[in-house]
């Protein structure tokens, strides 16, 4: 009886970087030991890391969440008699959530590019085919270019790596070109920090990249190409390096592609840990094995890119969506989605949500929906305070413009951008001008130095923004701030320096009052910036629970059951951990009068 | 096998092209946890080009170190959302622990800690990793206990 229950059943378990930080693995060989005659299957990123490691039951759709290898044989003698109740999802009102569809993260979503993540082993090539892979490849072999392209155009895709460039009219021109030979490439090196779609898709379904790019290559008539991808993502370079022997053995590539007589050779190309090679001209540099710096582009890579030949790149996500493009008709992807933008985006959704993780939804979504459906809202019943969309390029947005769709056009419009899809959600103890300082010391970190607004200009925003969080800020600041932004904007070599001001002008447009305040009143509103800043313990809410005293890292908070607690001024570093940790707010934060320690 | 044969026998691992210039380094990085004074001239020979171009793309991308590691090498990430989830403060508390010096290793070689761009693991902020042991959700508390896991004769020490 149990073996029959247990026979016809695969249990999926997420194995994406996150579930494996929770011992995803360990769980997934305690159940081929718990139940060896179930199908035990590692699949890629679920996306919702924060509750990993995610199991999954098939045929009967029940996902746990927060699995521990010890639940295998919980798990394995459940089988076919109903779920563990203990490691169901539950959703805000407590009720148990059985089903994925219906877990309130998952259920609004519409997943195109994330579409075979956490269902198939990236590992298997056949799980691949049967979920329909390679069968747009073929497609594609039977059709003109020009045909694809037109598929592609019909779509209305446009790149998911920030800029949004139509990917139809890249292709075409590339096409129109007459020097051969031509270069596909993939970017991978996701540097946007928030953002980690692109891995989990090169981790979870690295066939679908490659298919794409196989497409790409028989539209513009190419037989070499490079997937860059960030060294960091291991297990992403691992799952693709896997990906491309299998597909090679399989015809898909390699020298004669199932038989057609066309031929493609790709190869991974790991990236240095520099963040501009996510830059196009940067990265080819890079591939071509010299310093990453971008160049100026008079000349497009479509005309002259890799060894100066065309060359198209197009990031992971719009690979991903290529095959489903050609296998149903661009016309249909066209349906998903606005006016300017089709189809769906992957977001990460990450910072002081309740829910946080990988997100695909339709282009035209609100913020709010996002952040506050799918989300589940602010953690610990705080206040929303800004939406960090589009990484070190991208800006904040405050509450009042949470009923914006979010697509390429209008969150530009609005001094933001969507961008690479990283959504990083801020509340009131985030302090808006030590966002601003934390980008601008990650870009001035970042930038090449090949021009000077983007170099200098980083260097001297820096300088300002420290002073600002530090005390030191003057009046002036925030006017030399704008004039220093507008210079960069205009006048950088590259994207990276372009857009490097919109973290701080978007600050600076939405939070005015909050650099005032540091710079006036020498005061931080949110409570973040150390050197103006002092926290006090109210002894009316404090329940003397102890949890400030364990989470001070320099150990200046005494008190017990009987004594208040109480935090020393003298060597106290506020650093905010004790007003984090306290689950009272009896932990607040005041404005700092005397120098810090 | 000392060194240099050792560096030799990574560059021949590659065709004998400008282009795998950086896989070179990378491999060697992986394999010393630093780029050796005696790898350049050994892979420009290799590569036939000049070691300028090697010391330049050594001192450029951030995976690579002409300064020895750790043993244990603790990166920190700094993305967007271990920042706003403490990323800062954990490193002020490792700092703190294992008397770091300012290029943020201890003197006994045992760890250097790197605050480190984005990891792709945000949901996790914040996030450490060790080696090849990723960490997520650490808290200041657990840091000491963690830490001390990697020391000589601790259970992560191999």
């Amino acid at each position: 009886m149990m073996s029959d229950n247990a026979t016809s059943r695969t249990l999926l378990v997420c194995c994406g970087t996150g579930c494996l930080a929770n011992k995803a693995a360990a769980v997934a060989d305690a159940l081929d030991a718990a139940c060896p005659e179930a199908s035990v299957k590692r699949t890629g990123c679920n996306g919702f890391c924060e509750n990993g490691p995610i199991v999954k039951v098939q045929p009967d759709d029940i996902s746990y969440y927060r699995v521990k290898p010890e639940h295998a044989e919980k798990i394995a003698a459940s089988l076919g008699h109903g779920p563990v109740m203990s490691l169901l999802f539950r959703d805000a009102d407590k009720k148990l959530v059985l089903r994925q569809a219906d877990n309130p993260f998952y259920a609004p979503q519409h997943k195109v590019a994330l579409r075979n993540i956490g269902t198939i082993d990236p590992l298997a090539i056949d799980d691949y085919l049967d979920a329909g892979g390679y069968r747009a490849l073929e497609r594609a072999l039977a059709m003109e270019p020009d045909e694809i392209i037109a598929e592609v155009t019909a779509s209305g895709l446009r790149g998911r790596g920030g800029a949004g460039f139509p990917t139809g009219v890249k292709w075409a021109s590339a096409r129109a070109e007459e020097v051969f030979p031509k270069y596909v490439c993939c970017n991978g090196d996701e540097g946007d920090p928030g953002a980690f779609m692109d891995r989990s898709i090169l981790e979870g379904d690295p066939h679908s990249v490659i298919e794409g790019l196989a497409i790409t290559a028989l539209a513009i008539g190419a037989e070499q190409g490079f997937l860059y991808i960030r060294d960091e993502y291991g297990l992403a370079c691992a799952n693709v390096a896997a990906a491309l022997g299998a597909a090679e053995a399989r015809g898909y590539i390699g020298t004669n592609i199932r038989g057609s007589g066309r031929r493609l050779r790709l190869e991974i190309v790991r990236g240095g840990g520099a963040f501009v090679c996510g830059e196009s001209t940067a990265l080819m540099a890079s591939i071509e094995g010299r310093l990453g710096e971008p160049r100026a582009k008079y000349v497009r890579s479509v005309q002259r890119g890799l060894w100066d030949k065309p060359t198209v790149l197009n990031n992971v996500e719009t690979l991903a969506n290529i095959p489903v493009i050609i296998a149903q008709g661009g016309v249909r992807f066209a349906e998903i989605g606005t006016e300017g933008s089709k189809g769906t985006k992957v977001f990460s959704l990450v910072g002081k949500v309740e829910r946080t993780g990988l997100v695909e939804v339709p282009m035209g979504v609100t913020l709010r929906h996002l952040i506050f459906d799918i989300g589940g809202g602010i953690r610990r019943g705080r206040r929303f305070k800004a939406v960090q969309t589009g990484g070190p390029s991208g800006g904040c947005i405050p509450e009042g413009l949470l009923d914006l769709p979010v697509d390429f056009d209008t969150l530009t419009e609005k001094g933001a951008m969507m961008g690479s899809g990283g959504m990083i959600v801020m509340d009131e103890h985030d302090c808006m001008v030590e966002v601003a300082r934390y980008y601008v010391k990650f870009l001035s970190d970042e930038s090449c130095g090949k021009c000077t607004p983007c170099r200098e200009g980083l260097r001297q925003m820096l300088a300002i923004l420290t002073d600002l969080c530090e005390g030191r800020g003057q009046q002036g600041d925030i006017e030399l701030l704008e004039r220093l932004g507008a210079t960069m904007k205009e006048s950088s070599l590259c994207a990276l320096g372009q857009s490097a001001p919109n973290p701080v002008l978007s600050t600076i447009a939405h939070f005015r009052d909050e650099y005032a305040a540091h710079i006036e009143e020498g005061r931080c509103p949110a409570g973040v910036c150390p050197a103006l800043t002092t926290f006090v313990i109210d002894s009316e809410a404090c329940t003397s629970c102890g949890a400030c005293k364990k989470a001070c890292p320099v150990d200046v908070i005494s008190g017990d059951k009987d004594t208040p607690y109480e935090i020393a001024r003298d060597g106290c570093i506020a650093c905010g951990s004790c007003r984090e940790s306290c689950r009272f707010d009896a932990v607040s934060a005041h404005q700092r009068k005397e120098a810090l320690a | 096998m000392d060194h240099s044969t050792h560096i030799e026998e990574i560059a021949r691992r590659y065709p004998a092209e400008r282009r795998f210039s950086l896989a070179i380094l990378q491999d060697i990085q992986r394999e010393f946890n630093y780029i050796p004074a005696e790898a350049l001239p050994i892979v420009a020979a290799r590569l036939d080009t000049p070691q300028a171009h090697l010391y330049a793309l050594a001192t450029f991308y951030k995976s690579l170190s002409l300064v020895p590691k750790g043993k244990h090498v603790v990166k920190l990430c700094d993305g967007t959302a271990c920042h706003m989830r403490g990323a800062g403060n954990l490193l002020g508390s490792l700092s703190r622990q294992l008397r770091l010096d300012a290029d943020g290793r201890t003197d006994d070689g045992q760890f250097s800690v790197e605050l480190v761009n984005c990891l792709g693991s945000c949901a996790l902020a914040p996030v450490m990793v060790v080696g090849e042991a990723y960490y997520g959700k650490v808290s200041l508390e657990q840091l000491p206990t963690l830490v001390d896991s990697y020391r000589e004769g601790g259970e992560n020490d191999e």
